[in-house]
């Protein structure tokens, strides 16, 4: 199916579901297309590659919403499937505030370049992507004798949606993405087995980095692990590598979309235009992104995006806000996702930070844990590196985090200059003071 | 792609579980190739499952044999009709619902321990050529393959359920939910909001195998969970419960419903008194049922033989030795009657079965699929499981349980002078090579004098799995399965799992907890 025949069967679909009796209908077609390569033992491990196809339907008939997806794009079956959507609609409750969003708040301009379509993916065969891994894991065997295991992988994906609703939205969006990294285990004297990762990823095929970083990256995090042990709880100042922190971050976004609000699940509620955090942390949330890994036009709710600050110097600007949760609070609806998150980023290295910390804990790994968005509450599991006098003294596991974060973000102190590339959470690394950590 | 390592083995509930899916029973019919013949539950033959994929045996053996055209050793394909529907009660109305379907067919082919792996959702001879072709290239030999001959291969019925899900109209289901908000409501006039989800899966499984091998099955899977805020003196709690297993609507009785209603209504109010422990070790006593999940993470995954084919697992030298006193037994089970976890057959036709992972203190078995019962030279266990068509099988648990030891709960929990009793759990997760793993506690007590006293909410526990295994000095004779919504992830597959213990004492594990 061509691109143009995707937006064409989407627009048949609407025309059917109205025809059909909705009142209103979004459609949604996807396309994907993926290979991914793991590379072991001087061997292809697994190669696989697939397309996958899915319809979406959003059905909105008589203030009833129901949403149905399928992989059968056949318009017979297609037929049959918007018809039952439509009876089943029927049977559910009534909800004044189901509808497509006012058409206002669709996207002015779609022509915005993004930059997320790597043209040269169409070039790339199985043999460079299979070379590509060889050479990781080749890399990574070099480094160490101590690697009782490596697996490196590769891994791209090229994609294509198209978006059409009833009253009037009509877009596409087209793109890549490359992956590259390798998992190292190694062998600790004392019996455990350390591992740790690299992994990049990014929407052009040229911007991977080269084998030799990948492996460094994560042969070192393995080698750095071995004697790794628990100290004693107390307050602890805390760093957390960038590729870790997002996992910090959503403690925030979480609370901030409408649902949590309307739901009163949300320990935010209520504190817009407040101190949430300390001055030193400004978010924005940025949909215009060249390559991008979050980068887009529209939301899944077809919603124009916009460069948002969320918190200013510590203070909550705006709340993540749906078409639908907003509809029920009330308020305006601005997207209720985020797309790429940046900070006000700071001006030192990870490494300066490390100097300036008397007794402390570098994160480089969370484990487990979760967190209770109505309370604030949270607790991790954590594994990294203990930092005394401004020195790494050594490694250690096995320990938890906990906290609030009401009171939580306001013991931010320091951003790095670092922001993690491979993320659409482009978060730098961070310091906090005076830090839970329960182990001994 | 944030975190390669914590997408992997991350174990939650169905407490959030992302909605799927709604409907009306004639879903099915819509989207099936050939004539559907589904009409009663369990009596469907192989030429039923061959007509509803629109496929037969020389169709079959053509696509194994562009398959192994390369020289492969060994190919299997996995047909795949799914169906999934969703309804959700939001502010006192069922008013939002969700189905997905979903039909295809993987293809596999193994070289050694080599897997080429392809998949197509067009079940037409060209694209399932077309896949098996792409899978083939795993192999550089090319050869000739002869057809081989199909036997079906008949299993056992670990899941009988009364009416197909297919047949059960959503006018069924809705009062179930809105009977669940009225209590809830009824029960504590604290309660501000109630979500009540369901949802029902089913999946039409055919597998057929280069060695002649045919098996088909049919799962059904079921879930309801109940999330609700309460509100006092300006301060608000969530929390909430969920029920579900391989169950038809049957399941749902009147006692169910209260059950649901009561658990998740209590598991809020209670954390209106909760406090956080003290930070450090202490010991742990883990209330029978869903504390299972320390068997999960601090032994199960460890023992998944991938692992240890590639000597990753801290468990990789440990077969035949000793990890734990003698009263402690570990087993993973696919043939609990209707669990979660339970297959008639695993997802690359090897039977289902019980497996010792430790027998009497002593580490007994991996849990193994084709390619690493091969590398082992032992029989595979039936562990080979996958999410859908779309991935290749891998060692994957069932259900993860340890059986009844001699203690009794009472004598357990007096004889903690300090300590925890952990009681509702959402989620962990292992590292497998170093043996930390953590699971998150989202109610429990504090254990003082030998007797509990103060709830405790949100703290996460984190141990190391062959101490932590070592560390189990008591065990109670209160056997229970939890019937929770587990989802095991791993490399970017999740299944439904679940997992049971009675209660269990072990002497030292880290409580993420505040300083005194």
């Amino acid at each position: 199916m061509s691109k143009n025949d995707r937006l064409e069967l989407a627009q048949w679909a609407i025309t059917r579901a109205l025809k059909l009796g909705a009142d209103q209908a979004a459609v949604s077609i996807s396309n994907q297309r993926d290979v991914e390569v793991e590379f072991r033992d001087n061997k292809p491990e697994k190669l696989k590659e697939s397309t996958q196809n899915s319809l979406s339907l959003k059905i909105y008939t008589d203030q009833k919403y129901s949403y149905h997806s399928t992989n059968d794009m056949g318009k017979e079956s297609l037929e049959k499937f918007i018809k039952e959507a439509i009876v089943s609609t029927t049977y559910l409750t009534k909800d004044e505030y189901r509808s497509l969003p006012d058409p206002k708040y669709y996207p002015e301009n779609l022509n915005i370049e993004l930059d997320i379509l790597d043209k040269s993916y169409q070039q790339i065969d199985t043999k460079e992507r299979v070379k590509l891994a060889a050479e990781i894991e080749k890399a990574a065997l070099n480094i160490s004798d101590k690697i009782i295991s490596a697996t490196a992988s590769y891994s791209d994906t090229h994609f294509h949606l198209v978006r059409v609703h009833s009253n009037g939205f009509s877009a596409g969006i087209e793109g890549t993405s490359f992956g590259a990294g390798v998992e190292v285990t190694v062998k600790d004297p004392d019996g455990g087995r350390p591992a740790d990762w690299s992994w990049a990823v990014t929407r052009f095929f040229n911007e991977l980095p080269n084998a030799e970083f990948l492996a460094k990256k994560a042969v070192g995090g393995a080698l750095a692990k071995i004697g790794q042990d628990k100290i004693e709880s107390g307050k602890y100042t805390m760093i957390v590598e960038n590729r870790a922190a997002s996992r910090l971050i959503s403690l925030l976004t979480g609370p901030m979309t409408a649902r949590a609000l309307q739901q009163k699940s949300s320990y935010l509620e209520g504190k817009q235009g407040q101190q949430i955090a300390s001055e030193k942390l400004t978010l924005i949330d940025d949909p215009f992104i060249k390559r991008g890994l979050g980068s887009r036009l529209f939301d899944s709710e077809g919603l124009a995006v916009k460069r948002r600050v969320l918190i200013e110097k510590g203070v909550l600007k705006e709340y993540l806000l749906d078409d639908y949760y907003g509809k029920k609070l009330g308020l305006e609806p601005n997207s209720g996702s985020t797309s790429n998150i940046i900070f006000d980023n700071g001006s030192g290295t990870m490494e300066d930070m490390i100097k300036d910390v008397e007794k402390g804990i570098l994160i480089n790994n969370f484990i487990g844990g979760n967190s209770n968005s109505t309370t604030g509450d949270f607790s991790f599991g954590i594994v990294g590196q203990f930092i005394s006098d401004g020195q790494i003294v050594k490694p250690v596991n096995e320990m938890n985090i906990s906290g609030n974060s009401e009171e939580f973000w306001h013991k931010l102190l320091k951003l790095g200059n670092d922001p993690y590339p491979y993320s659409s959470t482009r978060v730098p690394s961070l310091l906090f003071n005076d830090i839970q950590f329960s182990g001994i | 792609m944030n975190s390669k390592i914590s997408r992997r083995r991350f174990l939650k509930t169905g407490t959030k579980c992302a909605a799927v899916s709604l409907t009306v029973p004639v879903f099915l019919q819509s989207q099936v190739k050939g004539v559907l013949a589904v009409p009663e539950n369990k009596n469907m033959t192989l030429q039923d499952y061959y007509n509803h994929f629109g496929i037969d045996e020389s169709l079959i053996n053509e696509i194994i044999s562009t398959a192994l055209s390369q020289g492969g050793d060994y190919c299997d394909v996995f047909f795949q009709h799914s169906m999934s529907n969703y309804i959700g009660l939001e502010d006192n109305s069922v008013n939002r619902a969700f189905t997905n379907i979903d039909l295809g067919v993987g293809i596999r082919v193994l070289k050694g321990d080599q897997t080429g792996y392809s998949f197509t959702e067009e079940l037409t001879p060209e694209a399932m050529n077309l896949a098996a072709k792409t899978a083939a290239n795993i192999a550089r030999s090319p050869k000739q393959i002869e057809p081989v001959e199909f036997k079906l291969h008949k299993i056992p019925e670990y899941y009988p359920i009364e009416t197909l899900w297919e047949n059960v109209s959503i006018d069924k289901k809705i009062p179930l939910l809105q009977a669940i908000n009225d209590k809830v409501f009824a029960k504590d006039s604290r309660i501000i909001k109630s979500n009540i989800y369901f949802s029902n899966d089913s999946s039409y499984n055919l597998i057929a195998t280069s060695e002649g091998k045919v098996v088909f099955d049919y799962q059904p899977l079921t879930l309801m969970g109940v999330s609700c805020t309460a509100e006092q003196n300006g301060r608000r709690e969530q929390n909430g419960f969920n029920l579900s297993g391989r169950y038809g609507i049957e399941y749902y009785t009147p006692d169910k419903i209260e059950l649901l209603a009561n658990e998740a209504v209590t598991r809020t109010v209670d954390l209106f008194k909760a406090v956080k422990p003290e930070a450090g070790e202490m010991e742990v006593v883990l209330a029978a049922g869903g504390s299972g999940i320390l068997l999960h993470e601090a032994i199960g995954h460890g023992m998944e033989a991938d692992f240890n084919r590639k000597e990753i697992s801290i468990f990789s030298d440990k077969i035949n030795k000793p990890v734990a006193e003698n009263f402690v037994s570990i087993i993973d089970d696919g043939t609990n009657p209707n669990m979660r976890g339970s297959i008639n057959i695993d997802d690359e036709a090897n039977d289902s079965q019980k497996t010792f992972l430790v027998e009497n203190g002593i580490l007994k078995s991996y849990l193994h699929d084709r390619i690493s019962a091969a590398y082992y030279k032992v029989e595979p266990t039936g562990s080979g499981r996958r999410e859908s068509f779309r991935f290749a099988p891998m060692p994957r648990m069932r259900n993860t349980y340890m059986l009844p030891g001699p203690h009794t709960k009472e004598e357990i929990i007096k004889s903690v002078k300090k300590g925890l009793y952990t009681k509702s759990f959402t989620n962990g997760q292992v590292f497998i090579g170093a043996g930390d793993f953590t699971f998150y506690v989202k109610s429990g007590y504090l254990i003082e004098n030998g007797e509990l006293t103060k709830p405790v909410k949100d703290v996460n526990i984190i141990g190391n799995g062959p101490e932590v295994l070592k560390n189990i000095v008591m065990v109670a004779d209160d056997f229970e399965m939890d019937q929770g919504s587990w989802v095991c992830g791993k490399n970017g597959q999740s299944v439904p799992v679940s997992l049971g213990l009675p209660t269990v004492k072990v002497s030292k594990i880290t409580v993420g907890g505040v300083n005194s």
